[in-house]
């Protein structure tokens, strides 16, 4: 019997080999996979046994922080003002895992940084628990609650960048949500309060400044004066068709000028006159004068068709191809298939602003450790040269003529020269249209850039970028200027 | 062997004056103090780990655990003087180790009174208890041999009351295999196992001859007459019923195993191997389609990510737990087990992996090698076929069980409820488990013991002549 026990034998000895093989594919081959895996909440347990970093205003004021607790998670996230700077803390969350920043960022904040390591393995050899390191944001808590409490509750966002820099100011998105409801540390609650975030037909956790795209209307003009003046055909004192209403080319439809309202004579206007009054014919005329690739080579230049990270990744906005005339009609004045986060449109203030360099977003201002020796300091970044000095400077002037005594009067602030761009996005048939406003100040050293979108003009019937934008935009500039005195 | 021979070997060994084997006592003692020694560095981490300080009890506790130990060794001492040293030093840090981990999960959930610690503490003195008790009454194992039928009629019995019983008295977790009364639970599969490789063993030992010889020859195989296939549809069946009845996918695997590695050894013969695989992939095959929790368990250990927070909760949490060790783990006391339900059960595995890291498992895997291949060993060195068969079924029976349930969790094969030999909470596994390597002590124990003295022949002088 002694053969066959020998080879039973060696059979067992293979089941154990079996065991052993597998034990090392699953705690150690394909153990990252298991630990990076969406719905593992112990790598995130893990990181409530040491203090997790602060999330610091540029002003210095912690808006994410951890603090002591009793029970078996060690520390508990809490924010203050919560919904005002929900989307860029995001949330941290035991069931739901970490969003934006919390999460962008989670490698110095949990203290997991490569960059950590000297200092955490002193703290091992020490015994001190290790700490996370924090993180200084450039937005301005002036300008974050001013954008904030002027959006009051409407559906839309704001986002005002340093033209110089890319800084990014105020990331703001309404109506908002609490990230402490998501970051308790009771796992019913924050269930039955993340069911009901998502059932809120307002999309509170929405992040409508970068995630989500609007048509951009009438601000998207200023693109296609970009491409007209680059083009070197134009100057804004150039003469341009402005016709009642234009034709749509092999179309019995046309465009009408906004409420059927006259451009200069009904016959030509100057490109400066166009865009202080959002001559819809004028523009949509211009634009098929320049073509679709030109639209689209100037968008491009400004950011459309590719994404930003701030670093959090903003949804891309989109100039699209292969348009026929009536469709390069409609997108040279933002609409058809054009669409734009609100960023993007900040972005293209802030370009016009800079002498016509566009400066790469961002929200991270600093890196700190847990000893407050600063890690990290991001240094702005140029993305392109997307219109000449001189076309900056001519549209500059375009846009201060639109605050003075065009469309956008209502930005006006007393002592400082505005320059702006309203805008009315139709969007659905019988809903009222988005209102859009884009902006930057002072105009000869330009301080801040705005853009603010509110969807539905706020649910008013004869909302215009003026009326319902505008204003908005005005407080946060307001808000940044009197800071900067 | 001719009469004349076999003298002739008796007289050569009486003139070499043969050195009597060395007990090994001494080295089963010091693996002992090795093992409690341990054990208790694994409890006084827990502590510091927890609290920042040795655990208070860690006397009480290191008294009680090297008690029960010296009184296991004391007993082998005096009753199987011969036995393996390395068996019950195994059998002692597995149930140490075991005692360390659900006392560490007793502290993330403590109970008012009677710590599952304490409990499982009791268990392992009941089940040294009946360690000496078996030692004690079965002191030669061929005796158990007359007991093949008992065997298996009590090893049926103990099998099927939990059928039979109302589910209230029998079904815990969904399954249908535990006897409880009065507040006691008690895992009849874990003791019918035991009985059921005494009667299997018995039962081959005079079947033997007519499974192995009457064959007809088909494509190069030596295949069994057809009458002669009844055993292997009863133990067949009998699975079949634990799976249908009970519920129990790991202890129908289990005895399934034990059953055709069994009947390998006792004919030698690869075509029972092969029919008794058959039959294994035709009955899992057919449970596949009729039964949905065989179908579930499939699904769960094919998609376990896609049924993450419902039906593969817990393996996928273990998953997670593995994972989390990684190499070295988290430290005792440092990592998060209680997030895997039963993880002082049917988990246990995935705490060490966890807080132990890979390191930990592996060697904690290599503890149930080191007991396996002992005990193949006394089934190599035994001389009667009873006792291989016994040893050889006994040690089997420990591997596929690690296989089955380590093999489940760390999902190489479908997760079947079953426990981890000495490591898992639960009396009726500890106590059945103290009696296996009581049984493989006493067989391991004949192997090495030296023969007795020759008696003296009446015709010694005649030998003697002719030798000259």
């Amino acid at each position: 019997m002694n053969k066959p026990i020998r080879r039973v034998a060696i059979a067992c000895l293979l089941l154990f080999a079996a065991l052993l093989v597998n034990a090392n594919v699953v705690q150690f081959a394909d153990a990252k996979n298991l630990r990076d895996k969406p719905g593992n909440t112990r790598t995130l347990y893990a990181q409530y046994d040491r203090q997790r970093g602060d999330i610091v205003t540029a002003a210095g004021d912690a808006i994410a922080s951890s603090t002591p607790t009793t029970d078996t998670l060690k520390y508990l996230r809490t924010y203050s003002n919560g919904p005002v700077y929900a989307p860029v803390t995001g949330f941290y969350s035991i069931v739901y895992g970490a969003t934006d920043i919390e999460s962008a960022e989670n490698a110095i904040l949990a203290g997991t940084d490569d960059r950590l390591f000297v200092r955490q393995l002193t703290n091992l050899i020490t015994g001190r628990t290790p700490q996370g390191g924090s993180v200084v944001l450039t937005i301005d808590p002036a300008l974050q609650t001013a954008a904030y409490q002027a959006l009051a509750g409407r559906k839309g966002a704001v986002v005002a960048v340093d033209p110089s820099t890319g800084a990014i100011l105020a990331l703001v998105t309404s109506p908002s949500y609490d990230p402490n409801v998501l970051s308790s540390h009771d796992d019913k609650s924050i269930t039955a309060n993340w069911k009901q975030l998502n059932a809120d037909p307002n999309n509170p956790m929405l992040d409508r400044a970068l995630s989500e795209t609007y048509p951009p209307g009438s601000t998207f003009k200023l693109v296609t004066a970009a491409a007209a003046l680059s083009s070197g055909g134009y100057t804004p004192q150039s003469s341009i068709p402005a016709p009642n209403v234009l034709p749509y080319p092999n179309s019995t439809k046309s465009l009408p000028n906004y409420a059927g309202e006259k451009c200069g004579d009904g016959k030509t206007t100057t490109l400066i006159d166009a865009l202080t009054i959002s001559c819809n014919t004028a523009f949509g005329a211009l634009g098929e004068t320049l073509g679709q690739d030109a639209l689209r080579k100037q968008a491009e230049a400004f950011g459309f068709n590719s994404t930003f990270s701030v670093p959090m990744k903003s949804a891309s906005s989109v100039f699209p191809t292969g348009l026929d005339d009536a469709q390069t009609i409609q997108s040279a004045i933002g609409q058809y298939n054009v669409r734009t986060t609100p960023l993007q449109m900040a972005m293209v203030a802030a370009t016009i602003a800079n002498g016509g360099t566009l400066m790469k977003p961002y929200l991270v201002k600093q890196l700190v450790g847990p000893d407050l020796a600063v890690i990290d300091t991001t240094k702005p970044t140029v993305i392109r040269q997307a219109i000449s000095a001189e076309v900056a400077a001519e549209l500059t002037t375009m846009m201060e003529s639109v605050i003075d005594k065009g469309t956008g009067t209502t930005a006006q602030i007393p002592g400082v020269k505005v320059a702006g761009k309203t805008g009315t996005a139709e969007n659905a048939p019988g809903k009222p249209p988005h209102a859009w406003f884009v902006s930057f100040a002072p105009a000869a050293s330009p301080k801040i850039a705005v853009a603010v979108v509110v969807e539905n003009g706020g649910g008013v019937n004869d909302a215009t970028g003026a009326k319902v934008a505008a204003p908005i935009a005005k407080a946060v500039m307001s808000a940044a200027l009197k800071e900067s005195q | 062997m001719s009469s004349a021979t076999a003298t002739g070997l008796a007289h050569a060994a009486k003139a070499i004056k043969p050195r009597r084997p060395r007990t090994r006592r001494g080295v089963e003692l010091a693996m002992l103090v090795f093992a409690v020694l341990i054990a208790l560095a694994a409890y006084a981490d827990v502590g510091l780990a927890r609290t920042h300080k040795v655990p208070p009890d860690m006397l009480t506790y290191g008294l009680g655990l090297g008690a029960l130990v010296i009184v296991a060794h004391v007993a082998v001492r005096r009753f199987a003087s011969y036995a393996d040293p390395l068996l019950l030093p195994c059998a002692a840090l597995l149930n140490g180790v075991g005692l360390v981990l659900i006392h560490r999960l007793d502290l993330v959930a403590p109970k008012a009174e009677n710590s599952d610690a304490t409990l499982q503490l009791a268990w392992t003195a009941i089940g040294v208890v009946g360690f000496i008790v078996v030692l004690i009454v079965v002191r030669d194992h061929r005796r158990l041999q007359r007991y093949t039928y008992t065997s298996m009629l009590l090893g049926v019995l103990l099998l099927a009351i939990p059928s039979i019983l109302p589910a209230r008295f029998s079904e815990v977790n969904g399954a249908r295999n535990w006897i409880r009364f009065a507040g006691f639970s008690i895992q009849p599969g874990e003791f019918a196992k035991i009985l059921l490789v005494v009667f299997v063993a018995g039962f081959l030992v005079a079947k033997r001859d007519a499974l192995a010889l009457a064959s007809h020859r088909f494509l190069g195989l030596d295949l069994p007459r057809g009458r002669d296939l009844g055993p292997i549809i009863v133990a067949w069946l009998v699975s079949v019923g634990l799976l249908v009845r009970g519920r129990d996918l790991g202890m129908s695997m289990l005895f399934f195993g034990i059953f055709i590695v069994m009947l390998y050894i006792a004919t030698e013969r690869l075509s029972w191997l092969l029919i008794g695989l058959l039959l294994f992939v035709g009955g899992t095959f057919v449970a596949y389609h009729l039964f949905a929790h065989v179908r579930e368990r499939f699904e769960i250990w094919l998609h376990p990510f896609r049924y993450a927070k419902t039906t593969g909760y817990q393996l996928v949490q273990g998953l997670y737990g593995f994972s989390s060790g990684g190499l070295m783990g988290t430290g005792l006391g440092k990592g998060r087990p209680d997030l895997v339900p039963f993880a002082k059960s049917d988990f246990i595995v995935s705490t060490i992996g966890e807080e132990l890291g890979l390191t930990g498992l592996m060697a904690i895997l290599l503890v149930y090698v080191v007991m396996v291949t002992r005990g193949l060993r006394a089934s190599l060195s035994v001389r009667d076929s009873f006792g291989k068969l016994l040893a050889a079924g006994l040690a089997v029976s420990l591997a596929v069980q690690v296989f089955v349930v380590v093999g489940g969790v760390m999902r190489l094969i479908p997760l079947t409820g079953i426990t981890t030999p000495f490591l898992s909470y639960g009396g009726s596994s500890l106590v059945s488990n103290w009696a296996l390597i009581a049984l493989l002590l006493r067989i391991s124990d004949s192997a090495r013991r030296p023969a007795p003295p020759p008696t003296p022949r009446p015709d010694d002088a005649a030998t003697q002549v002719v030798r000259l």
